[in-house]
Formats: structure tokens, sequence, C-alpha cells
């Protein structure tokens, strides 16, 4: 367990997390990576997010496909739940609407294999303070 | 991976956009492209709402990037020849600034929210790639904690719990006071009702607010923080208690912080979800086991507030604001927002609006923006009617307010209050009157009972708004709902009491057409209060088929086949079960 006892600490982890990702890039033969963030607050799962991120997890590994699926809060996209943002490596950000399990395997198969766009994308309209 | 199609149409789904379509947009597209022979290369998207209805319908041509807005049918040729075709960008179909021709991109700018969405909130390590942590870093190696403080006071921040309070100010003072002990506490007793806010940034970016509740212990000498939770969220307490784990483990809460010596830990309480424990008075006596009820300050818990000792209580939101003011410096932050309220504010946008959402905008902003851009404009096409903002506490804005830019002080002076940020959007359905009596009946359940303003004249002004709505109400009862909501305003001991009577006071203020009418005209102007409703059938259309009879929940239609049928008044609950249920459009409503 790494400990933080100094601020050159909190960088030197920094460093190491972003070294593991450059590992994960070179270890999947340089192919791109994806990273599918899926909008877990207590309003996304409410509205089926937990099925759908669930149906990631298990699918992509069945079709070869190398991606991180991981869990974030709330996007703020309340009329559109669930919602999830997609972003294939060293391209913007994709954010779908409305993405149930049949949406979900839309994406995989046209989005995420061929980087074909598909009904239901949420344009992006904010700034970020970092 | 390769993708077939060279451009993609973006076409703005939502329901703005369709209703200011003058045609069905991607039908006409994918139609138009057949005819150019260009339907393998370009693939036409419908894409959610863009926020940008006020000047819908709207395309964006990706991976360009290039929006055109109100577009017509007319245009998608010239879309398809100069963009599609010659890759020159149609000039005239961009709104936008520099151009002269429209309105000013509508940005919501995220600053509380920056991480909301972006990190696993149970992960630290995700957080801490997003310079997490680094703020804590910053003012413990670098800086004296009255720096820290200067610097908090100087970005402007205000307290965004409700009362607007500077917190640099509240931190100042609370150092100022002497003890062996004080605490830092987190208010995250969210109540109002429409309200998310604090719940959406504790489930997805619970380490901002731990880091800031540290950097605050650090500024007023503490070493002890408590989050003070409603159990009704779960799951915003259990990605805490992760957070606070994954921070010990990680020695970034506990002793010795960064090897400065700075020790602090955190804690958490849950609330049972009572209204006035976000009062932090009441909070504080909740937190120390006694019955949530507030005292009258002072003194402040600044100088007394849990077990005695000076206590520096904030909302969820102020602190999730703390770490991106010290990394990017509090000029940076103060350059946001208008004179007086600096910064952000984050609104949860809910009832009778298209994109009812989660939003954080800089302040300044005008309710138009939010409403008809970031918001998408009213369910169905319906007209605005008001807006409450500031739960039950606050006031509602009308149409006249729509170009008002919202801060804490504007709202304040036109009758309402910025509150915590919830925004309930009401159309040309919502009855005022029933509407003011929904919050005070809010109001009754929640106060506390401790002072009698509070406990008895609430129960008095609900009974009156309930006696108008039952249309039993006269003129007398208007003035005397007036002058009670006056006094109880005025003598009421905490800021629950004296502000209950505002959707009363303000509703008065903005819809008094409507109460005179429930009075005197002895009808309600939107059809809601089913006390004024008469549904009567119509000779002319019922044909005698008995239906509505027979579905009518408590017997009141009666009537032979083939021959008209008719509603007892005394039996009939007003459920319109038989309006909807005859196929003949027979039965109507006064």
């Amino acid at each position: 367990m790494e400990t933080i006892k100094s601020v050159a600490d909190l960088h030197k982890i920094r460093t190491s997390i972003l070294e593991a990702k450059q590992k994960q890039i070179v270890e999947n033969d340089n192919k791109k990576l994806v990273e599918i963030k899926v909008a877990m607050a207590t309003c996304g799962i409410a509205s089926g997010a937990k099925a759908v991120m669930d149906f990631f997890r298990e699918e992509l590994p069945k079709r070869n496909i190398v991606a991180n699926v991981k869990q974030t809060g709330c996007m703020g996209y309340c009329y559109a739940e669930p919602t999830l943002e997609i972003t294939i490596q060293d391209e913007k950000p994709v954010v779908f609407g409305y993405v149930d399990l049949k949406k979900a395997d839309e994406i995989i198969e046209k989005f995420i294999k061929k980087g074909e766009l598909v009904d239901g994308i949420i344009p992006i309209k904010y700034e970020l303070a970092n | 991976m390769s993708n077939r199609y060279r451009k993609n149409l973006l076409v703005c789904n939502g329901s703005s956009c369709q209703q200011a379509s003058d045609a069905d947009l991607v039908a006409f597209i994918n139609f138009k492209l057949k005819e150019y022979n260009l339907e393998d290369g370009i693939k036409v998207v419908q894409s959610v709402c863009s926020n940008k209805c006020s000047i819908g319908p709207n395309i964006i041509v990706y991976p360009d990037n290039v929006e055109y807005s109100k577009v017509t049918k007319s245009d998608i040729d010239d879309i398809i020849i100069e963009h599609l075709l010659n890759e020159r960008i149609v000039e005239r179909l961009v709104f936008d600034k520099e151009n002269g021709n429209g309105v000013a991109p509508i940005k919501q700018y995220r600053i509380a929210l920056r991480n909301c969405g972006f990190i696993d909130p149970e992960e630290i390590k995700d957080y801490i790639e997003k310079d997490g942590y680094d703020a804590l870093a910053k003012c413990l190696s670098k800086y004296t904690p009255e720096e820290v403080t200067q610097e908090v006071i100087k970005s402007g921040l205000r307290g965004r719990g409700g009362g607007g309070f500077p917190t640099g100010l509240k931190w100042e003072i609370t150092s100022k006071s002497v003890s062996d002990q004080k605490y830092v506490v987190c208010n995250a007793d969210e109540g109002d009702p429409g309200a998310f806010m604090d719940r959406s940034v504790l489930e997805g970016d619970p380490h901002s607010v731990l880091e800031a509740m540290a950097i605050c212990g650090y500024c007023i000498g503490a070493n002890k923080g408590i989050i003070y939770v409603r159990a009704e969220y779960p799951l915003a307490v259990k990605r805490l208690k992760i957070a606070i784990n994954q921070a010990k483990e990680y020695g970034l809460l506990g002793k010795n912080i960064f090897g400065t010596g700075f020790e602090f830990t955190i804690t958490i309480k849950y609330g049972a979800g009572a209204f006035i424990c976000g009062e932090e008075t009441a909070l504080i006596h909740s937190m120390e086991g006694f019955l949530g009820e507030p005292t009258l300050k002072p003194p402040f818990p600044s100088v007394s507030g849990y077990l005695k000792k000076p206590t520096n209580v904030n909302n969820v939101e102020t602190f999730a604001n703390i770490p991106a003011i010290i990394n990017k410096g509090a000029d940076w932050y103060a350059s946001i927002g208008t004179e007086k309220s600096k910064g952000t504010k984050v609104f949860a946008l809910a009832g009778k609006i298209n994109n009812v959402g989660l939003i954080e905008v800089p302040m300044g902003i005008t309710l138009r923006e939010i409403i008809y851009d970031i918001g998408g404009g009213i369910v169905n096409g319906k007209k605005f009617k008001a807006v409450q903002t500031g739960g039950p506490s606050g006031g509602c804005l009308t149409e006249k307010h729509l170009d008002l830019p919202i801060d804490f002080d504007s709202l304040t002076a036109a009758g309402s209050m910025m509150g915590s940020g919830g925004m309930i959007v009401m159309d040309e359905d919502d009855c005022m009157v029933s509407m003011a009596r929904f919050y005070l009946e809010f109001i009754v359940e929640e106060s506390c009972g401790k002072c009698a303003p509070c406990r008895i004249g609430n129960k008095r002004l609900h009974e009156m708004l309930t006696k108008l709505c039952d249309g039993k109400g006269t003129m007398e009862d208007l003035d005397l709902l007036r002058n009670l909501s006056v006094v109880v305003k005025d003598t009421s001991l905490c800021g629950l009491g004296q502000t209950s009577p505002n959707p009363i006071l303000s509703t008065m203020a903005n819809f008094y057409d409507e109460y005179y009418a429930h009075v005197a005209e002895h009808r309600c102007p939107s059809g809601q209060c089913k006390s004024f409703m008469l549904y009567y059938i119509s000779e002319e259309n019922c044909i005698g088929c008995l239906v509505c009879a027979r579905k009518c929940p408590v017997g009141a239609i009666s009537g032979e086949k083939k021959k008209l049928h008719i509603i007892n008044q005394e039996l009939c609950t007003k459920c319109g079960v038989c309006m909807e249920k005859c196929k003949f459009h027979a039965v109507h409503l006064n």
C-alpha cells in the first residue's frame, strides 16, 4: 500500500497512474484504447445504468475489445438517462443518452468497432474548470 | 477500425428543435443525400438536445464540429453543396458572437461539478489524476492559514447553501475564536423539494469535499471534520465512506498529512431527513444528539457551535469550489460571475421543462438562457408561467423576470432567493394558489414546533390556502392571508419560519388575479383546483352507451341506454374517468 508522506509522494503517485495507462496502451498492441464511463448516480442507477454497465463489462471481452468500463457520478443529463461517455484514445469524448441494452449493443457494433456515430448523441456544451 | 462514413450530420432531436422545424429534417436530409448520391459517405444521426433551443433547429457537422442553426428545408441544399461537397462552411447559418448574427453560444461552466461524471467516485486515484489533493498540498506546504483564508475571501465565494454569506469571512471569524478544539462541519442535509445538487456532488466527487474540509480545518485551526448527511442518501453515504477510508489509507487524512504535522480526520453523522436540520444551529443540535431545533443567533456557531466549540459550517457545493479556487487562484474565480456574486452556481432544473437536469452556470446568466437554452424550453411547447427558486423558502419568478441576471442579490430584490439551487418550472396549467399550498403543506410538516409563529401561523396559512382552493374563500381571507404571512415572517425564530410565507407573498404579488379569481369569480384560471371543476354530459354528443356510468368509480352517473346520462354533482369526485372513457366527447369540463 502506497502512502503519501510528502508533496513529492503525491506527484509520484500521479506519475505512476499515468504510466500505468501508457503501459496498458502498449500491452494492447498499440491498438486504440476505449474508455467507457457510465453515469452511476442514484438517478442513473434507477433508470437502468447498472444493467448497461454490466452489459459492457460482459460483452466487450466476448467481442475481443479491450476497454476500461468505469462508473462515474452524475453527468447532469437527467432527461436522457442512462447516459455514458465513450472516449476512443486520441479522440474527443462522445456522450450518448437514453442508452438501453439494445442501444448499448448498437454502440459496441457501430461506434466502438467502426467509429460510426449512432442516434442518441448528446453534444457537449460546457467548459470544465480543470 | 474503419469508419465508412466520412462525415456525420447530427440533427438535434430535442422537442424544441422539432417544434421549430418546417419538416422532418432527418427524413428530408436522407432524401436529399440520396439525390446527391452521398448516402454512402454521410450518415445522419439524431442527437439529444444540444442546448441552443432558442436558435433551433440545430445541426452539427461531425467531425468538423461546425454547428448550423435555424436550419430550414431550403438550407439543406446549401449545406450539402457547400459543406459536404466543397468543404466550405455556410457562414450565414453559423450563429455565434463573432459573426454578429445571432446569440452567443451558451456555455455551462463546471467548477463545483468539474469531476462529476468524469471520475470514478470510488477510486481515489482517479481524483488524484485530476489534480486531486494538489490544493491541500499547496496550502500545507506553501501558505499560512491566514494566507489561504485571504485567498478564499479574495475569490468572493459566497455560501452555496442558500444564505450567501461570504465563505472566507466565515473562516476568518472562526479562526479568530480561541479554543482548544474547533470543528469543520459539512452541511449535506439537502432538503428542498426538487433539489439534488449536493447529492450529485457527494455521489460524483466526494474527495473534493474531503479535501476542502481539510483546507478549511487548516485555516480555522480545527483537526476534526464532520459531515452531516441525510440517511436518505444511501449511495452518497456509501461513496463518502469509501472516500474517507481511501484518503486515510493514503495518508491524506489522519496525522501528519504531507509530513507537515497537520492532522485532520473526518467522520460522518447521519440526519433523519428533517428539513429544519439544514439550518446550522438545528443541525448542530441534531449532531449533539438533541432535538433538531434551532436556537437564536448569536452566539453564532463560529463562536459556540458543536459541543459549544467554535464550528465552521459550510455547504457541500461551497466546499466543492474550494480546491479549484486554490489551484487556479482567487483572481481567476473572481473573474467569473457578477460584481457581488462570484463564480458559478449549480442548479437542479425540475418541473415542466424539457431538459430536466443538473447544470452549472456562471452567476449573472439570465433566467431566459437557463430555461429556453439550457433547459430546452417548456414541455409540450406550453407557455412559461413561473419558476420557483429557493424551494419552500423562496419565491416565484415570472415572465417579467426572464431577463434578470441571476445572482444572490438580484433574486432577493425580485422577492425570491437563490436558496440551494432548486428550480421548479411551472407552465400555464399550474395553479399558483395550489402551488403555494403545496409548499405550506411541506412547511407545516417540517416545522419543528419550537416557536409559535411558525408552528401555529403556518398551520393557519395552510388552512386558509386550502379554503381558497376548495372555493370557500372570502375577500377577508385574502387580507388575512397577507397579514399573517408578514407576521410569521417577522416573528419566527429561525430561517425556516422567516421565509416560509415567501411562496404566498410572491405568488400574491405576481398572480393576485388568480387569488382574486378563486374568491370573487369562483373559478381556478388554470383548471387545477378540483373543487371548481364541474363535469357535465352534453346532450348533443351523448348517445347513451352507458360506458361512463359503468366506469365511474363512485357511481355518480345515472342514465338509461340510448338516453342522456347525468352526473350527480354531489357524488362526483372529479376524477375525470368519464371524460377519458367517453369515445364521443360528450363529457365536458367547465
